[in-house]
């Protein structure tokens, strides 16, 4: 596949980009992605600056550890002090809560473990039935299928999961219709949607006249995606279309789906610093409620008046409504080496892929 | 601006291969049962879980988090290369 390189080629951008500025636009628009990814491509190629000013990129809520409840990290940090190994992708293990950070607990004695998968935490149980593995499940539905997988061929009773995996259509799709995500166009997040599958973003097409295409992640990839959603906004249709399709399809990975409906149900669920969202979690259906971590050691739901630290504002970050750079903290108290905030702790996050892209303040 | 146009597909994957959310090509070159290996393309061998797709050695695999999220379609991306030399012509 070595032809693929044809996505990074210089000239097709530029070609691209002539294209999209031909486009007659009535009034200037906003197109929305929710991927971290995305969010990468768009900075490390510098895309924005070849964008006409009346297109604005807005990055929405696409990075799973961002929106990872202040809640839940506190209480994976507290069962790691009680003494349970508490597995973690290694993006997580820096996740700061309300009152403890992974991180931090880790440098206390907490037995925080990174892993790559949640089959090494597997291991870690099964190499040692006296002890209590707990996965912290972050993540989308691409990384929830693998945590339906091994539940589904019974864990040792030693192992339970702490699930924050969220669904990412069901949130875009009520943030929008709630006017807290503003947008003219959606780019699909591909590898999310390559799980989920396209027809999980018709209501935003067909309901609210919101034009949607799957994208991949290199530069070509996104500006043909622009270019796709910026002339149908121009011409006024709005239609469910795909730019990956090495990857997506209309129907998604169904084995995958399935994997995630028999072990998982949809609850309504809480993103860090943006609110409840109907219908956009994932947790462990009734009949696997022993690897619930949060029903195997009771722990109890409190509500956070505050779950943002005082001046960080990712939630205005996450909904696109601000730039980091308007962060009055951004790279001067808050920074890659000592984050604040999860946008700037994850390197999905928005103020992270900034920074590290040395996006002055 | 750099843009690395006689960058293979696979080049440069391994720095991110532990960023959790993203997925990450790969060819299989070797399937027992549930598992396989895969080729990063800079010879970086992973072992990965396939349960989630149908794949055939050869082919090219979305990877993330250890588990093969999708089989990549060659003949879908010759076609999206087509398409844009299309839109570009118009
Ligand atoms: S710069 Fe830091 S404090 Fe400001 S919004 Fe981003 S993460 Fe929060």
């Amino acid at each position: 596949m070595s032809f693929l390189k044809e996505f990074k080629n210089r000239e097709l951008v530029e070609a691209l980009v002539r294209k999209i500025k031909n486009i007659h636009l009535k009034k200037p628009i906003k197109i929305c992605h929710v991927c971290g990814t995305h969010e990468w491509t768009i900075v490390h190629y510098g895309l924005r600056t070849l964008l006409p000013d009346n297109i604005e990129l807005i990055a929405g809520p696409g990075c799973p550890v961002c929106i990872t409840p202040a809640l839940d990290i506190d209480q994976a940090a507290e069962l790691a002090l009680e003494g349970k190994t508490v597995a973690v992708f290694g993006d997580v293990s820096r996740s700061i809560g309300v009152k403890h950070s992974l991180e931090a607990v880790r440098s206390e004695g907490g037995d925080v473990k990174i892993v790559y998968s949640i089959l090494d935490a597997l291991r870690m149980a099964e190499s040692d039935q006296n002890r209590e593995v707990v996965f912290f499940a972050v993540g989308f539905e691409t990384t929830a299928p693998a945590t339906a997988l091994h539940i589904l061929r019974t864990p040792p009773k030693n192992f339970s999961i702490l699930s924050s995996h969220r669904y990412v259509p069901p949130a875009v799709i009520a943030l929008y219709s709630r006017g807290k995500l503003e947008m003219d166009g959606v780019i699909a997040p591909g590898h999310a949607t390559t799980i989920s599958g396209l027809k999980a973003y018709e209501p935003l097409a067909k309901e609210y006249g919101i034009p949607v295409v799957a994208s991949g992640f290199e530069p070509v990839d996104v500006l043909m995606s622009i270019f796709m959603l910026v002339k149908q906004i121009s011409e006024g249709r709005a239609e469910v279309l795909n730019q990956y399709s090495r990857s997506v399809t209309w129907e998604g990975n169904v084995r995958a789906m399935q994997t995630i409906n028999h072990v998982f149900k949809l609850t309504d669920a809480h993103w860090r610093g943006i609110g409840t969202i109907e219908s956009s979690g994932f947790i462990l259906k009734e009949e696997f409620k022993d690897y619930d971590a949060k029903y195997k050691y009771g722990l109890k739901d409190v509500d956070y008046a505050n779950e943002m630290h005082a001046g960080c504002r990712c939630a205005e970050i996450m909904l696109g409504r601000i730039k980091p750079t308007q962060c009055p903290l951004y790279m001067k108290v808050c920074k890659p080496n000592k984050p604040i905030g999860p946008c700037m702790v994850s390197i999905e996050g928005t103020c992270r892929i900034w920074a590290t892209h040395m996006v002055p303040s | 601006m750099s843009f690395r146009s006689n960058e293979s597909l696979l080049a440069g994957t391994t720095r991110i291969l532990y960023k959790m959310c993203l997925a990450v090509p790969a060819k299989v070159i070797e399937k027992v049962g549930n598992m396989a290996k895969v080729d990063f393309g800079d010879n970086t061998l992973r072992e990965v879980d396939v349960s989630l797709v149908d794949v055939s050695i050869g082919q090219y695999v979305l990877v993330h988090a250890g588990y093969a999220i999708q089989v990549l379609n060659e003949d879908e991306a010759l076609k999206t290369i087509e398409l844009l030399s299309e839109m570009l012509s118009e």
